[in-house]
């Protein structure tokens, strides 16, 4: 009889590793349209209207447990947006007068146009975000919004700070966004002032820090340079992000790390542990694209 | 040692209900919650209490069930989660056959161990799968706050999961202990005891 249940008990627990392992081993060596990954969007599609009415009704607790935490080190905070109030206020002197010279000198070689097509060929779609992973290693949201408001794979995602991650699972109700913190996630990045320009990646176990890596040797980066989204202008090797995007600022340059590895450490504009509405810039169709391109040509 | 207890359909439709709202409500709510700057991973507590209430084949089927639905729901890697958390609560339920713990405070350990197997587990199967990551310090911090905020959350977890399986389970814990404490202090068991002896009526006696 205890003979019975001990192998009963090992066959069990060996049945569920097997079954895991084989589950692993499939769903790591199959392809995107596999039938795995087909259930898993399935499920999705049947869960996200659960997920977005949980998140709706314990929005007042989150809100609640987020409130108390912010409490604690609003002191702290204050203290430093004052700081970046004063720095940010001699920033938008500098920038006003630098914007009117911009503008002047964009009317004078004629490339006003082309950067407001590039722009307006995005159609940004808000959405809520109903659910997130609570693993270090996927850093993936789900948010509301799906392929019936015209969200496709592989479009940027930004919220009000700036580009936070690309949509990479759609069904017709939700939408995966796969967060710029993601160690799957490289973004191509340029140091705003001195336009160098690298690859934006995680550095795993902590949000708020980003390498911008592969960075020209003798690059001039500082602390509190603010890195964007680099885009392309080839129209054969077209950027996923639009130029321009803000990314975050520099926090940290370390010489030697510099010199051996091109690379510094950002933080994000956006506060990913507590994103709650965000921005998919979904694409027109391509007709609408070439349509809005003759007329803003058109004398 | 004790026989594990064995599986009814009640405990059944407790454990597949409080998996589907712990996953839920993880993913929609305690996922977005910030402690210490890191949030708050219920699934291996909840695994891990039901392994050390119900036992190792309730608890492993628990944690294959739970890790599969939240691969799926989070569209992650199938199979990372499930296979973790199975040996969780095959882990957890089996320290309840062995050992049979009587102090509540055994759940806060058992919590902080199963999230330390899903943590640290985690991670060395990313690496394994070719994730491409520094091993950095901050990584590490990452982990130990992770189990720190739930090794705190570990005992409310465990008395919740109680609550809800606990009347749907062949034998209660608790009654089990006492009984066999009872036992094991001298006392027999009620069919072996000795009946007392009768008194005699003192009406009959009088005749």
């Amino acid at each position: 009889m205890y003979d019975k249940q001990v192998r009963r008990r090992r066959a069990i627990l060996a049945l569920l590793v097997g079954l895991s392992l084989i589950l692993l081993t499939a769903y790591f060596g199959e392809s995107i349209g596999g039938p795995l990954k087909t259930i898993q969007r399935g499920m999705l599609e049947v869960l996200s209207p659960i997920q977005e009415g949980a998140s709706r009704a314990l929005k007042p607790f989150k809100d609640l447990t987020n409130w108390v935490g912010d409490t604690f080190d609003a002191k702290d905070r204050a203290n430093r947006l004052q700081k970046e109030r004063d720095a940010l206020r001699k920033q938008v002197i500098g920038a006003d007068q630098a914007q009117q010279e911009n503008a002047q000198l964009k009317r004078m070689v004629n490339l006003d146009a082309n950067k407001d097509l590039a722009l307006s060929t995005y159609k940004p779609v808000t959405g809520r975000v109903i659910a997130r992973s609570p693993s270090l290693w996927f850093t993936t949201i789900t948010v509301d919004v799906g392929s019936s408001d015209g969200v496709r794979d592989n479009q940027p995602v930004v919220d009000g700070s700036g580009l936070i991650g690309k949509v990479t699972d759609v069904t017709s109700d939700a939408a995966i966004v796969t967060l710029i913190t993601d160690h799957s996630s490289g973004v191509s990045s340029t140091v705003q002032r001195i336009n160098d320009s690298g690859i934006l990646q995680t550095a795993a176990g902590n949000p708020n820090d980003l390498l911008l890596q592969y960075l020209p040797p003798k690059s001039t980066v500082k602390v509190g340079e603010t890195v964007v989204t680099s885009g392309t202008k080839s129209s054969r090797l077209d950027s996923l992000f639009p130029p321009g995007i803000p990314i975050g600022t520099v926090t940290k340059v370390d010489p030697e790390e510099l010199n051996l590895y091109q690379r510094v450490h950002v933080k994000p504009f956006a506060d990913l542990r507590r994103v709650d509405f965000v921005q998919v810039l979904t694409r027109p169709h391509s007709r609408l694209v070439v349509a809005k391109a003759s007329t803003t040509s058109t004398p | 040692m004790n026989a594990p207890p064995t599986i009814n359909v009640s405990l059944i439709v407790r454990l597949v209900l409080l998996g589907l709202v712990a996953v839920i409500v993880q993913t929609t709510a305690i996922s977005q919650i910030s402690l210490l700057g890191v949030s708050a991973d219920l699934t291996p507590l909840i695994v891990a209490s039901v392994g050390l209430l119900a036992g190792s084949i309730p608890g492993a089927i628990m944690g294959f069930g739970m890790g599969l639905f939240v691969d799926t729901a989070l569209v992650q890697t199938l199979g990372v989660s499930s296979l973790l958390l199975t040996l969780v609560g095959y882990g957890a339920g089996r320290l309840l056959e062995v050992r049979d713990p009587s102090n509540t405070l055994v759940a806060i350990a058992v919590g902080a161990a199963a999230t330390a197997v899903s943590q640290i587990g985690f991670a060395l199967i990313q690496f394994l799968l070719g994730v491409d990551a520094p091993v950095s310090f901050l990584l590490v911090r990452e982990i130990l706050f992770t189990i720190a905020v739930n090794t705190v959350l570990a005992l409310p977890v465990y008395v919740l999961v109680r609550r809800v399986v606990a009347s749907a389970l062949p034998e209660d814990p608790r009654r089990r202990r006492a009984r066999r404490a009872s036992s094991v202090a001298g006392g027999l068991s009620p069919l072996s005891q000795p009946k007392a002896p009768r008194r005699r009526r003192r009406g009959l006696r009088a005749t």
